[in-house]
């Protein structure tokens, strides 16, 4: 016991009653020296990141003033006012439409593939999400674009039609309800990207729901559970702190998607309720499509808009990763 | 041993205690149940559709005949089998649909995309670039050399940056386990978050801009190994944490210092699934398009070097050619596509088939090395 390091004495049970000293050599100092250097490179990096955008948004933000936030229009080129205030709520309608599908399906593919797949299924549809997680989201897009976008839209039709006493469905009168009407929308953009953040979503409550306590999935079992009954009452309730946490994991990546809702929108900069209709906007697209036409200050207003989504990506995350880890390290599985 | 067996199925027992208990998932009288009601579903909507019906189209169809299927099915099973019975069985259908949702995408997108892409994929789209492609020049002419030599170039620089950084962090994370290591992994799970046009903004603000230099194939590598360390780091984590602890402990206890416990237990046991984590990153990595917009300006000229002068990656190449009114360039850009999802799918393969082999697995390299020591 005490010739191990302590490093090692914290992997065992038993706690050693005397903290061995550890001397180590020069190798190994210069080991963990260069480890702990190429570690703190990442904070480095974050740090920069932030640091760097930041420097450069300034000027921008300095001419907008608060109107960074209020203002919906965009043309800081012609010394005319920007701001984020229609570009940022499209980023989360489109973010809200994909996570309403994606979190379902989600949930019921890891559910699948913990609880209902046969054996084999499992491991290739592990893979298969895997895969998914994989592809680019330019083909995501494109796919979108130009496959499911013609076939949508008759959906979007159909959603107007009955449902559009809700806000959210409702479409301007003045162009009727013909099918051109449709394109380009928040709810397409929604529907594409709620395709790359099932994946990422899937993994985390597969591996959440695997860790349910096989003691009271077995005792639901012997009590006279259905499978239902025991996915009801054992694997989401201890796998709620996995569904929180994917799901803004996947809130996460949906808002910062670039590619495929860039290919998809057609953009807008006025906020408006209708999701169905045509005209979206993204601060990620925002930056892709303006970025070849702009100037100096036009850069500068990218940068600054690139900030305020590298900080709510990252609000939004570290909140996310904090639930899923409290999750895994099962305090959320005390009865 | 056959015959208990075979009680064993009879009766969903399952001899060890350990096991996870399994139970007979489907019945014949709910394949039945099932079968009938899809038909009996089919038939009335087929009856209904576009004279009662809102819905128009074949999604539409689809959607109705969903929502009775559903209905007839689950009063069918609750007729023969009561209430609790039909709630599982409508949580089971609806597990199963959902679960066929998430894949169905994927089969249509690989369809879809070869469909496009093969018309104009030909050898020369491997060798040529664009340099003498017009406006009016057949899609078959020309093609995307240039993009597929400007992806592995910035996707070789990239690993090479991120590869190395990203394994001495995980090392850091999981063996040397220093003070910095619980802030640290919280900072890599946010960094793997960041928005891969923020990636390419900071290069351009911190690398363009800032230390005037220009796009290049260099400033697009370096915004790729933004998003790939993340990646490679936390893949990496998870697989150094699955090398058993008595390895650790029985070389510490042999006398080996640290450093030889990582360099020659830890990393070598693990080397397949650091491999498998490399190129899953490069897979993910290679498609990556909005940093690229930003880093590597984009060319129709095949340029050899990263260093200096624009280049053109595949990902890039695409997106701007699907903007193009031309169908000849239209149908370039989904041949590109075509060649880029072939490139994942074929690395993903790869990182399967190396991932699923054990750390005790002898492959040919291997034996030729330890026949060489004398040791097989």
């Amino acid at each position: 016991m005490t010739s191990t390091t302590r490093e090692n004495a914290v992997n065992h049970v038993d706690e050693p009653r005397v903290t061995p000293v550890v001397r180590r050599s020069k190798v190994d100092r210069a080991y963990r020296a260069i480890a702990t250097m190429s570690g703190s490179i990442v904070f480095v990096v974050m740090a920069l990141i932030g640091g760097f955008l930041l420097y450069r948004g300034i000027d921008a933000l300095r001419i907008s003033g608060w109107g960074f936030i209020t203002e919906s229009q965009w043309a800081p080129d012609m010394g005319g006012a920007f701001g984020i205030a229609a570009v940022l709520p499209y980023t989360v309608s489109i973010a809200l439409v994909a996570l309403f599908l994606a979190v379902p399906i989600s949930v019921a593919t890891a559910l699948f593939i913990t609880e209902y797949a046969p054996r084999r299924l499992r491991r290739f549809l592990t893979a298969t999400i895997d895969l998914l997680a994989a592809v680019p989201s330019l083909i995501y897009g494109l796919w979108g674009l130009f496959y499911l976008q013609p076939r949508l839209i008759t959906l979007s039709k159909w959603l107007a039609d009955n449902l559009g006493f809700i806000p959210f469905f409702k479409v301007n009168e003045d162009f009727g309800t013909s099918l051109g009407v449709f394109p380009s929308s928040t709810f397409v953009a929604g529907v594409i990207v709620s395709l790359m953040v099932i994946p990422i979503c899937t993994s985390v409550m597969r591996e959440v729901f695997g860790q349910a306590p096989p003691g009271e999935r077995e005792g639901a079992m012997a009590l006279g559970g259905t499978r239902w009954g025991v996915v009801r009452d054992v694997v989401l309730p201890f796998g709620r702190g996995g569904i929180i946490g994917g799901s803004m994991l996947g809130l996460g990546r949906a808002l910062g998607e670039t590619i495929a809702v860039t290919l998809i929108i057609s953009p807008s900069f006025d906020a408006k309720w209708s999701i169905l209709e045509q005209g979206s906007n993204s601060i990620a697209a925002l930056i892709a499509l303006k970025f070849s036409e702009s100037t100096e200050t036009g850069i500068s207003a990218l940068m600054a808009a690139g900030l305020a989504l590298f900080v709510i990506t990252l609000l939004v995350n570290t909140a996310a990763s904090s639930v899923v880890n409290r999750s895994r390290s099962g305090s959320a599985t005390e009865i | 041993m056959a015959l208990t067996l075979r009680r064993n199925k009879k009766t969903n027992d399952v001899g060890s205690i350990d096991e996870k208990i399994r139970i007979k998932s489907v019945e014949s009288i709910d394949v039945t149940v099932l079968i009938g009601s899809a038909i009996s579903a089919f038939a009335l909507v087929q009856l209904l559709y576009e004279t009662f019906l809102p819905l128009s189209g074949a999604l539409g169809f689809i959607v109705v005949w969903y929502v009775f299927f559903l209905a007839i099915s689950w009063t069918a099973v609750r007729e023969l089998r009561g209430n609790v019975r039909a709630k599982d069985h409508l949580a089971r259908v609806l597990v199963w649909s959902g679960a066929s949702l998430a894949i169905v995408p994927l089969v249509l997108i690989v369809l879809y995309v070869i469909g496009k892409g093969y018309h104009a994929l030909r050898p020369q789209f491997f060798t040529e670039d664009q340099r003498y492609v017009g406006a009016l020049s057949d899609s078959t002419e020309g093609g995307g050399a240039h993009a597929i030599i400007g992806t592995i170039q910035q996707v070789g620089i990239a690993s090479l940056i991120a590869v190395p950084l990203g394994i001495t962090t995980a090392v850091y994370l999981n063996e040397v386990k220093g003070r910095l290591a619980k802030p640290l992994r919280t900072v890599v799970d946010a960094m793997s978050a960041v928005p891969s046009i923020v990636a390419g903004l900071f290069i351009y603000a911190a690398w363009i801009l800032a230390l005037g230099n220009q796009q290049t194939g260099l400033a697009g590598s370096l915004a790729l190994s933004v998003l790939f360390l993340p990646t490679v780091t936390r893949t990496a984590e998870v697989v150094l944490r699955l090398v058993p602890g008595g390895l650790r402990e029985a070389s510490l206890a042999l006398g080996g210092t640290e450093w030889r416990t990582t360099s020659r237990v830890v990393l070598p046991t693990s080397r397949s699934g650091l491999v498998t984590a490399v190129i899953l990153g490069v897979a993910r990595v290679i498609g990556e398009t909005a940093p690229l917009i930003l880093t590597v300006g984009g060319a129709f000229i095949l340029n050899w070097n990263p260093l200096s002068g624009k280049q053109d990656s595949l990902p890039f190449f695409v997106f701007r050619l699907i903007r193009f009114p031309q169908e000849s360039q239209i149908a370039r850009a989904w041949t590109g596509a075509l060649v880029l999802m072939i490139l994942v799918l074929v690395l993903f393969v790869i990182a399967r088939a190396i991932g699923g082999r054990g750390p005790d697995h002898i492959g040919r390299f291997k034996r030729w090395r330890l026949q060489r020591k004398g040791l097989a």
